[in-house]
């Protein structure tokens, strides 16, 4: 316990002493996070909803699919993304591996599946209530999805929320396509793979604070803005 | 669901207007191993307020949803003034109103663009709909942040500044007070005294004999009675009916 | 509202997505975490950046992931220390050359509780074998790194075949020296280490060097030049200035001049036949 007191002691140092360095790494992580819970959401949104609204022969095995796909290791897609960024794989002339694009690649790749079975779920279940009511008015299957989409907004924003807290705290994909290259691809979560590594537990430990505070934070944040929204609009 | 083919081009009584009158030809619902309706010859014909009521179970949101077109019969045949499918103008107000989380006026708005009207007339329909409905004042307001009974009343303006040709209405008033039902039941009289056919199911006697011009009898899935209300309420036809009307529970 | 919302969404990806700017001059080079940790980047590649004007991106892994990101493409120069392992990597013509850099030592790591007996010897094969009798805990690396080539050398060389003669006593991790350190402290089992690695290590627990100076715990880096004509976006001529730089003897001097608690632990031999 020793190690945790010097922790949050280290913790409280590195961030009233306005590290650059850390700061750095802080500011990176929020990039590629953000940015692949952003491109997941493009992604995932419209997927979710158009399986809500639709039914077409294989439904069933796309979203079992997708629900199976929410479990897919971070390494292992890391490595799948690597061997096809690689500049012996079909990707490489687009010279992505080792840097950040690489890791919001992986990333989208790992949360979309998630936006999409999660939001599939929110929507499906407010297509039982509005259905009728759509159909009635005849809204069509395109314009009841964006409808949803919109009056569900609420209930996505915590899908979102969730994807994007799998972005930032995963190691194992930006791990291997990034390189952790020091002031390249060195995110909060690498970094503190690498101080394990060297043995400074408790810089880890401080680091990985630091972490947990900006998501919570962030949290926060968005449940506030939510809260103040639906009070505004119900 | 049965999509509106608006460029079919049946012969329809070239008197009436589009869609009516809407005839059932020996219509059943089947649901897997359950019967929801079976037998139903019905004509429904343009501008008469009929009501359809019956014990719960009986099939009378089933009934509804077949004439507006949300249920496909398994059994007979239906059609809407000679069209396989129901034409644009008709509207259905539900139970327990739909409501999308924007302002009043918004979610009016909202079935008048799918109506492809331009917004002026859109504006224009918005605020008659709301003076009708005695809304104007809360238009701005999040629907969702109504009461109950607005928000019924907000379902029926939104119906209402469609100008549909037919107007059904799935219980409206089963979860309202006393007060915000007869609202309703006055708006219902309005939007007939423009001329739009009604269609409305109820388990409220009361109501029925208050606003029937013609009573559907469904128990059971069969349709038992189709007859004038006067008649009806002094003297029905089926015993299944009379019971009903004794308040005996079938 | 929404369009905008959505217009700004994209952009932002895209923004994100962009590779580095080819403004920017830089090389990848693929090398070993001992390397990295031991922390002699952070000294050595500013100097060279300075010089040259040329940015080093450093992937650093073990020297056997390290050769293999090189056999694909993904780096412009490898910077390890298995020499057999690179002399492999050269006749497969995935190099070009290979220039010896500098080298630095391993050291036996043990439990002060010394189960071996072995604890101040200067002979690494006699210590050894004396583990091997005495059974006692003992944590390989097993991630085919320039320390794992080394100390599967080691064993040989002791005259014992280790695939036979491993037992639970020794722990095969898989894992970079660093989280093998650390293991070698949790479980207080002799480890072989090299000697920056070990320096700047910070959660010794109980253990400390035992064997030290033997001239077979000598450990010699190479660095290569990936071919470029096997692999075409390889930047060959940022790529040779680094090498050029780093056996010049203003990059040798550089090396020489990196010091842990005023130890030096790099010793510059380019030009040298190791």
């Amino acid at each position: 316990m020793t190690t945790l007191a010097e922790s949050v002691r280290l913790a409280l140092g590195l961030m009233a002493g306005f590290d650059a360095h850390l700061f750095g790494i802080v500011a990176l992580s929020l990039r590629v996070s953000i940015a692949s819970t952003l491109c997941a959401t493009v992604i995932g949104l419209p997927i979710g909803a158009a399986l809500a609204v639709r039914t077409f022969r294989g439904r069933g095995a796309i979203v079992a699919t997708l629900n199976a796909l929410m479990g897919m290791p971070p390494v292992v897609m890391g490595l799948l993304v690597y061997l096809m960024l690689s500049r012996a794989g079909p990707l490489g002339s687009l010279g992505l591996l080792f840097t950040p694009g690489a890791m919001v690649i992986a990333q989208t790749l790992l949360i979309a599946p998630i936006v999409a079975a999660l939001s599939r779920q929110v929507i499906e279940d407010a297509w039982l209530e509005y259905r009728d009511q759509l159909t009635s008015l005849r809204a069509g299957a395109w314009r009841s999805a964006l409808t949803l989409l919109w009056d569900t907004r609420y209930s996505l924003l915590t899908t979102v929320l969730a994807g994007f807290g799998r972005a930032v705290a995963e190691v194992g994909a930006v791990i291997i396509v990034g390189g952790n290259i020091d002031g390249v691809t060195r995110v909060m979560t690498t970094t503190i793979a690498l101080e394990t590594s060297k043995g400074d537990l408790p810089l880890a430990l401080a680091l990985g604070l630091i972490l947990i505070l900006i998501v919570v934070l962030l949290n926060f944040g968005a449940y506030a803005t939510r809260e103040w929204a639906r009070a505004r609009s119900g | 669901m049965r999509r509106a083919n608006g460029h079919v081009r049946a012969r329809a009584d070239a008197t009436g207007p589009r869609g009516l009158p809407i005839s059932l030809d020996g219509v059943g619902v089947r649901r897997g191993a359950a019967t929801l309706l079976r037998g139903v010859d019905l004509v429904v014909a343009a501008r008469t307020r009929t009501l359809v009521i019956g014990p719960n179970g009986s099939g009378k949101s089933t009934l509804m949803r077949v004439l507006h077109g949300l249920v496909a019969p398994t059994e007979g045949r239906i059609d809407w003034g000679g069209l396989a499918a129901p034409p644009r103008g008709q509207a259905m107000v539900f139970q327990r109103p739909i409501l999308l989380r924007r302002s009043a006026a918004r979610n009016i708005d909202y079935a008048l663009r799918i109506a492809e009207l331009p917004r002026a007339e859109r504006l224009r329909r918005i605020d008659g709909a709301l003076a009708a409905t005695g809304l104007a004042a809360i238009a701005a307001q999040s629907a969702r942040t109504l009461s109950g009974g607005e928000q019924q009343r907000l379902a029926i303006a939104r119906a209402w500044a469609l100008a549909p040709e037919v107007l059904f209405l799935d219980e409206p008033t089963a979860s309202l007070d006393p007060a915000a039902s007869r609202a309703i039941e006055a708006l219902v009289r309005d939007i007939h005294a423009g001329g739009t056919t009604i269609v409305m199911s109820t388990h409220n006697l009361a109501q029925a004999r208050r606003l029937g011009e013609r009573i559907v009898f469904l128990h059971e899935g069969r349709m038992t009675e189709c007859t004038d209300a006067a008649e009806f309420f002094r003297a029905p036809r089926s015993p299944e009916a009379a019971a009903f009307l004794e308040g005996e529970r079938l | 509202m929404n369009r905008r919302s959505w217009l700004v969404l994209v952009g932002w990806c895209a923004l994100a997505l962009r590779p580095a700017l080819a403004q920017d001059r830089f090389i990848v080079v693929a090398s070993t975490t001992s390397t990295e940790q031991s922390g002699l980047f952070d000294h050595l590649l500013p100097a060279f950046e300075a010089d040259t004007g040329i940015k080093v991106r450093v992937v650093a892994v073990g020297t056997g992931q390290a050769l293999d990101i090189g056999r694909r493409g993904d780096a412009d120069v490898v910077f390890v220390h298995a020499r057999s392992a690179e002399e492999k990597f050269l006749a497969e013509g995935q190099g070009v050359k290979r220039y010896p850099v500098m080298y630095n030592d391993f050291v036996l790591i043990g439990p002060k509780s010394d189960p071996a007996h072995i604890a101040g010897g200067h002979d690494i094969v006699a210590a050894l074998r004396a583990i091997e009798t005495a059974k006692a805990a003992f944590v390989s690396r097993g991630d085919r790194s320039g320390t794992h080539i080394a100390e599967l050398a080691l064993w040989k060389v002791a005259g014992i075949d280790i695939d036979k003669a491993k037992g639970p006593w020794y722990r095969d991790t898989g894992q970079g020296m660093g989280p093998a350190l650390n293991s070698a402290a949790a479980m207080n089992a002799y480890i072989l280490s090299d000697r920056g690695t070990w320096l700047s290590f910070k959660n010794r627990g109980d253990l400390e060097i035992v064997v030290e100076g033997d001239k077979r715990l000598f450990n010699q880096y190479g660095v290569m030049l990936v071919n470029p004509q096997k692999h075409p976006n390889v930047k060959a001529d940022l790529g040779q200035k680094f090498i050029d730089w780093l056996v010049s003897p203003r990059g040798q001097s550089v090396i020489a001049s990196y010091k842990i608690d005023g130890r030096q632990l790099f010793f510059p031999n380019a030009g040298s036949n190791a």
